[in-house]
């Protein structure tokens, strides 16, 4: 017995009450959160533009802290995770072995527990170890031995998606392994990897603010624990808003690029 | 009479429990074009893939181009550049353009300068017949042009030996010609060359010798005139009924 036979409706027209219904729900809820939402406070605790301005032009210190952040932990994480993706795909076992469990490993445990490791882990094991760049560089090793991880298996799948008629045409055109790498494999494995990589610099624009945990001062505060200070000090969370929006100037234009290029991978 | 260019001795290959090639003796005289036929699974493109240890053999010895090619302490690299090899789906780099596909292999194996490179690469090229798509990318070609542009790359490096693996068998129809024709004035110029092929009309006219392999094993061998048209053993006999009449 088909739908139409038991409810006496068409399929369009099962369909466009469906809709109608969903409307309904939605416009509920909206009004009802209109009525007894208190707006007066609600702009009072997040829409205080004297706090908002009071917070320039320090904010920018911090926010140019989330991207030298993010941009180190990035670039140490192309620096290991390539070279990770290339030992996974190798033909060397030994190799293969040692970047499955670097990888398993880096992506398995919490940034925020590797951050510890990094930030007070080694310092105790090994005394009077200096980072260089102090916190910069405790925070590209920190964060971006989760992301190597990361952009190594991205970077991985990239390699394999590579056709094997391309290294076998290299390989014999007389090109070494090696070569036949640099030359043929990895520029066009990158092709395939932009748009991933591009949302792994959206996730690490966000982990950045894991950095807190470091101890930072007011010169190497990133964006979240600069609102979260002003917040305390101004008792408005007016600097949450901000610091968010800030994030969002960051973030939405590598979500839209990355898109973009997906995209254009797709139709290729 | 020199020293043949290639050299297959007791060549024997197995990918797991299947044996693919089982004791293959084949020699290929300087100069000399050879065709390789055979239904499909009878071991022709992976005797060819042994022949520059695409493939590592399980058993025997190749030799190719002056090199010992199965010995331990073979420089493989530097015997693939001078066995050019033409693959069925043409392999060209894609992320490249037509002249730099021909050119890069000169540039990073031969050490070639660009602009030597680029010239080679240019007249290569027109020797094949594709002009005018130098910056154009492989995939904005036909495949009959793909095809002959695999070929120049492969000619750029001034290759001893040449080895097609089924170079027509992925075109369409139509461009299977051009292809074949690029290959004949190949042979015409004096070309070693080692052809896996299901073009018998090619064989016919352009091979010197055709070899009929079938079960992984040579089973008749001869001039073409003699294996396509007389075959003596009743195998070739019904693999060249079944391809030259299809229908029946």
């Amino acid at each position: 017995m088909t739908a139409q036979a038991k409810t006496g409706l068409t399929v369009r027209q099962r369909r466009r009450i469906a809709r109608a219904i969903q409307y309904l729900v939605a416009i509920a809820v909206l009004a009802l959160v209109a009525a007894f939402a208190d707006w007066g406070r609600i702009a009072e605790s997040f829409l205080r533009t004297d706090i908002a301005a009071a917070m320039f032009p320090d904010v920018w210190v911090a926010f140019g802290n989330t991207v030298a952040y993010t941009l180190l932990a990035f670039v140490f994480g192309m620096v290991v995770g390539v070279p990770v993706a290339l030992m996974r795909t190798s033909t060397f076992a030994p190799y293969r072995w040692f970047a499955t469990g670097y990888v398993e490993i880096f992506r398995g445990l919490p940034a925020l527990l590797v951050l510890f490791l990094v930030g007070f882990g080694v310092p105790q094991a090994f005394p009077g170890i200096q980072y260089p760049g102090g916190v910069y560089g405790q925070v590209a090793l920190g964060l971006g031995l989760t992301s190597s991880a990361y952009i190594a298996e991205s970077v991985r799948a990239g390699i394999q998606a590579v056709p094997r008629g391309q290294v076998e045409a290299a390989r014999s055109l007389g090109m070494s392994h090696t070569r036949t790498m640099i030359t043929v494999v990895l520029p066009q494995a990158i092709r395939i990897v932009i748009p991933p990589l591009t949302n792994e610099l959206v996730l690490l624009t966000k982990d950045s603010s894991l950095v807190f945990v470091l101890g930072v001062t007011s010169g190497t505060m990133e964006l979240t624990r600069f609102a979260r200070s002003e917040l305390t000090s101004t008792a408005n969370a007016t600097p949450l808003l901000v610091g968010g929006l800030l994030y969002l100037l960051l973030t939405v234009p590598l979500s839209t690029l990355a898109r973009r290029l997906e995209d254009k991978e797709g139709r290729k | 009479m020199s020293e043949p260019i290639v050299t297959i001795r007791g060549l024997h290959k197995r990918f797991g429990d299947n044996e693919v090639l089982r004791g293959i003796d084949l020699d290929v005289a300087e100069g000399e074009v050879v065709c390789v036929i055979g239904p499909s699974g009878s071991g022709k493109s992976t005797l060819l893939r042994c022949v520059n240890l695409l493939e590592t053999p399980t058993a025997g010895t190749v030799g190719a181009a002056g090199h010992d090619m199965t010995h331990l302490d073979v420089d493989l690299d530097a015997a693939r550049r001078e066995i050019g090899m033409v693959f069925q789906h043409f392999n060209l780099f894609s992320h490249l353009t037509i002249l730099d596909n021909v050119a890069i292999a000169q540039r990073r194996v031969l050490g070639r300068s660009k602009n030597a490179a680029y010239a080679e690469a240019r007249r290569r090229l027109a020797e094949v017949g594709v002009e005018g798509k130098e910056q154009a990318r492989p995939l904005q070609l036909s495949g009959g042009q793909q095809q002959r542009v695999a070929i120049a790359r492969a000619l750029a490096m001034g290759p001893k030996l040449m080895l097609f693996d089924e170079p027509t068998s992925a075109l369409d129809p139509e461009l299977v010609g051009e292809v074949l024709s690029v290959m004949k004035g190949l042979a015409s110029e004096g070309m070693t060359m080692l052809v896996v092929t299901h073009e018998m009309g090619f064989a016919r006219e352009v091979a010197d010798r055709v070899v009929f392999l079938d079960d992984g094993a040579i089973v008749e061998q001869g001039p073409p005139a003699q294996v396509l048209t007389d075959p003596k053993t009743e195998r070739a006999q019904s693999f060249l009924h079944r391809v030259l009449h299809p229908a029946g």
